[in-house]
């Protein structure tokens, strides 16, 4: 599949190159994505003019609203660096190591990325109800979202200059310190994604009992049907949500992570000394993430009588809707976070920055804000598409689309200038260079960023409910009904089966490095 | 590289989806109203948004269609994210019928105007309690609220939901301060025993350590485990329950409030047709049927809720509704819901 595999380069530790101006074959495309990104905020832009200035200064002011920003805030940071310790571990044991079964843990490792989080809370307070509160949410929201962290640096650690090491040891610096150094675009980027999923997160943490900022939009809707503190809310999430991303953005730096572009030999298989050890950090975290979930759902069915319900037509149904648009889904997010990957890999400037940004601006708004708005939009500009399949799939595009870039970014990073030089020197205009040498190379990368999307558009909820086609169920839709009317049994199929599913990306993603390093 | 063509031709969906959703935009009125639109009135089409879980109410669309002989399309959501869904859809609103989940929701379309007025035969059908001042919506079926125990832990519950603040019950008790029908409760207690009051008992039990729930299902669960002892919820979620897993399953029991108690009011899921509608005739032949001796019966049997139509008898083992000691209020004060908000902010519990 990577035909540059035989052709290596040393690459130069040159800056990633602080090209000029961007191309419009890149500019144009990427400009749609963002704007499709943005229009979300437009929207709450509209929704929080309409109470006026006074409206929003009260909302702002509230004692509640900044103690629910502290505590968001907070929960965000803590399951962060939780994410990225369990994240990186576990990529550096399923891909670089002689970690026994590491094949299975690789694909375990993704499966958690398809456990609805609120299901997953649920199944924890059902278990263990003293769970509740700061540890349970951390808990949670840990065990749901470490694949973020997980995928981007298992995909960057397998394509990783074994070169770099050697000679890292032998001048007598670390092999953690090397090797964290180039994964830190990877694990930003999955980390950053971790960070806004967390402030944007209501389900899980509400059935926690423990209150954040979402809380106060859910409230807005679901008590008073005032959408106008929602909108002025969203708006404060969007503020804190690019200074999050600028943070990450400044620790992210301007060093060189390029690696070698064709990796001539595999890297090496690192020995473990602790083995049993590793073994049990895996093993454990398999188990509270994968393990403790399944065994819920065996109990839901056992112990429930709405199992009788269950007809397998309308399984075999909601499973191929949610195979449909959530791969459709992946297709068209990873293909408008491309051109914006790349221009945030290559380029500095405004434009640069501006277009990244505003990819993400609207990551950390609840599913309920986005869906609406695309409910507003699409009424009033899209009557065609309204309550049809592609709206939402567009839905998707514009919820996930900032995973795709991160990981497009992330790979392209890791991919050396140098090269896409020398391609220009052989007559290859700059477009021509990243099309016929970065993009191969970041392929893995890029298709990581796909299956990523894919595991989160799969139990999608808010904007499916209120987008889809009359009639129209996936797997999501069918859980929250049958959990809604505490008919567990019933839901237990749907809950089982989305993990399943999962299996199928996760297999792919985990199994490809582990067996490079075998062959 | 192959590679890269292959995902310049993906490229190419979501440009052609832009193009298709900016045409769409442009064309407006004249575009052709999809297969769900409701604009084409071709005789005996109707287009429901249900806040109702569809486990519940499916089996009775099912016998809507059959004795209406209407194309009933349901599109089943949260009842408040429904309602902000049709103030998003404005004029150009899909739905014909919104069924709700509780008052407050039809209440908030009311107050947009989104709502036509429904016939006064209909509504009479009704105790003016439970419908809309103004005929804009009609209530359904009833829930009562109640107090689930523990009776492994409280031999005798409270009679009143005063009691709760008793130092006895301290971090014992659990209530879902977001949820519309404790609100709705809320307002009871701010209608019945007066703003100070209300307050009072509102901080007297956050000072209790009183647990927050995000619903009614949570605070059941947490009674049933031995979290805690008490909680305040509507009936039905019990009843549900020991469907789901057997009566040796839920230890817990309810206890309904006598005298009129503001813990004993009685909340209504119900119906308003929309303004907009091109199918208000057929929109209405539902409500009717709504009301109906059938569906009231439905109600009664399946959901173990109270009909509100005369003449229908509650499920064995609930009391009866004009036994419940409700508290005489009417739930169509809807304005005061946004000072119940006002106040459980105060308070910090929202």
């Amino acid at each position: 599949m990577i035909a540059t595999r035989s052709q290596g380069r040393p690459a130069r530790g040159t800056a990633p190159g602080t090209l000029r101006r961007v191309p419009p074959a890149l500019l144009v495309p990427a400009a749609v994505a963002a704007l499709l990104a943005l229009a979300p905020i437009g929207y709450l832009v509209v929704r929080a003019g309409e109470g006026g200035l006074e409206t929003v200064l009260r909302v702002l002011s509230r004692p509640r609203t900044l103690e629910l920003t502290v505590r968001s805030l907070g929960l965000a940071a803590v399951v962060t660096a939780l994410c990225t310790v369990v994240g990186v571990s576990l990529a550096w044991l399923v891909v670089r190591t002689d970690l026994p079964g590491r094949r299975l843990f690789g694909v375990l490792a993704a499966l958690p990325l398809a456990v609805p989080s609120y299901v997953a809370a649920y199944t924890w307070v059902a278990a263990l109800p003293r769970v509740a509160g700061f540890g349970g949410a951390v808990l949670v929201l840990t065990l749901c979202c470490y694949p973020y962290v997980y995928l981007p640096v298992a995909a960057a650690l397998g394509r990783m200059d074994p070169a770099m090491e050697e000679v890292a040891l032998s001048l007598g610096r670390s092999r953690f310190s090397v090797v964290w150094r180039r994964l830190r675009p990877a694990a930003a980027a999955g980390g950053l994604l971790v960070a806004l999923y967390v402030l944007g997160e209501f389900g899980a943490v509400s059935i926690m009992r423990f209150d954040v900022f979402t809380t106060q939009i859910y409230t807005s809707y679901r008590a008073s049907f005032d959408r106008t503190p929602a909108a002025v809310l969203g708006l404060l999430l969007v503020l804190i949500t690019l200074v999050i991303v600028a943070a990450e953005a400044r620790t992210r730096g301007r060093a060189a992570y390029a690696f070698r572009g064709a990796v001539a030999r595999r890297p090496a298989v690192v020995r473990l000394r602790l083995k049993p050890l590793a073994l049990a950090w895996a093993g454990g975290i398999a188990a509270l993430a994968v393990g403790f979930p399944l065994v819920s759902i065996g109990y839901w069915l056992v112990a429930g009588a709405s199992a009788a319900r269950l007809r397998p037509g309308e399984l075999g149904e909601a499973v191929a809707a949610t195979l449909a648009v959530s791969a459709a889904g992946a297709v068209l997010t990873t293909a408008l976070a491309v051109p914006v990957g790349i221009i945030a890999a290559r380029y500095r400037g405004r434009t640069a920055t501006v277009l990244e940004q505003s990819a993400y601006a609207g990551h950390a708004l609840p599913g309920i804000v986005v869906a609406l708005s695309l409910v507003f939009l699409a009424v009033r500009y899209a009557a065609p598409l309204y309550q049809e399949a592609p709206l939402v799939v567009i839905a998707y595009a514009v919820l996930f689309l900032p995973a795709a870039v991160g990981a497009v970014r992330a790979a392209v990073l890791q991919s050396p200038p140098v090269l896409e030089e020398v391609a220009r020197s052989l007559g290859r205009t700059p477009l021509g260079a990243v099309r016929e040498v970065t993009l191969p190379l970041a392929f893995p990368g890029v298709l990581a960023g796909a299956a990523l999307v894919f595991l989160t558009a799969m139990k999608e909820l808010p904007a499916t409910l209120l987008l889809r086609p009359t009639g129209m169920e996936t797997l999501a839709t069918r859980l929250w009904t049958e959990t809604g009317s505490a008919s567990y049994a019933a839901a237990a199929p749907y809950a089982a089966l989305l993990m399943l599913l999962a299996a199928i990306p996760g297999f792919l993603l985990g199994h490809r490095p582990a067996t490079r390093d075998e062959a | 590289m192959s590679v890269f063509r292959r995902i310049a031709a993906v490229a190419v969906v979501p440009v052609l989806m832009i193009m298709l959703a900016a045409c769409g935009g442009g064309s407006g009125e004249s575009a052709a109203p999809g297969p769900t639109g409701s604009a084409d009135a071709s005789g005996g089409t109707l287009t429901v948004y249900s806040g109702r879980n569809e486990n519940l109410i499916a089996p009775l669309i099912d016998r809507l269609k059959a004795a209406t002989g209407l194309d009933v399309q349901v599109r089943y959501g949260d009842s408040a994210e429904l309602a902000a869904q049709i103030l998003e859809e404005g004029d150009n609103t899909r739905a014909d019928l919104f069924f709700s989940q509780d008052a407050g929701a039809l209440g908030a379309l009311t107050k947009a105007g989104m709502l036509a007025a429904l016939p006064q035969p209909i509504l009479d059908k009704v105790p003016a309690a439970y419908r809309a001042a103004d005929g804009t919506w009609v209530g359904v079926s009833g829930r009562s609220r109640v107090i689930v125990y523990d009776p492994r832990e409280v031999e005798n519950p409270p009679r009143s939901v005063f009691e709760l603040t008793d130092a006895k019950y301290r971090g014992q008790v659990g209530w879902a301060p977001t949820n519309a029908s404790f609100q709705s409760f809320v307002t009871a207690l701010r209608v019945l025993s007066g703003e100070d009051r209300a307050r009072k008992w509102l901080e007297d039990m956050k000072a209790n350590d009183t647990k927050t729930f995000p619903n009614n299902n949570a605070i059941l669960d947490a009674v049933d485990n031995g979290e805690i002892r008490l909680g305040l919820i509507n009936h039905y979620y019990w009843y549900e329950k020991v469907a789901e897993k057997g009566e040796s399953a839920v230890p817990s029991k309810l206890a309904f409030l006598p005298g009129g108690d503001p813990g004993a009011l009685v909340n209504v899921a119900g119906v308003g047709v929309l303004k907009n509608s091109a199918n208000a005739a057929a929109a209405q032949r539902a409500v009717e049927f709504l009301l109906g001796a059938e569906a009231q019966k439905y109600f009664a049997d399946e959901t173990k809720e109270y009909p509100l139509v005369a003449g229908v008898a509650t499920a064995p083992g609930l009391p009866p509704l004009d036994s419940l000691n409700a508290p005489d209020l009417d739930l169509s004060r809807l304005e005061s819901l946004e000072q119940t908000l006002t106040l459980l902010q105060d308070v910090g519990l929202v």
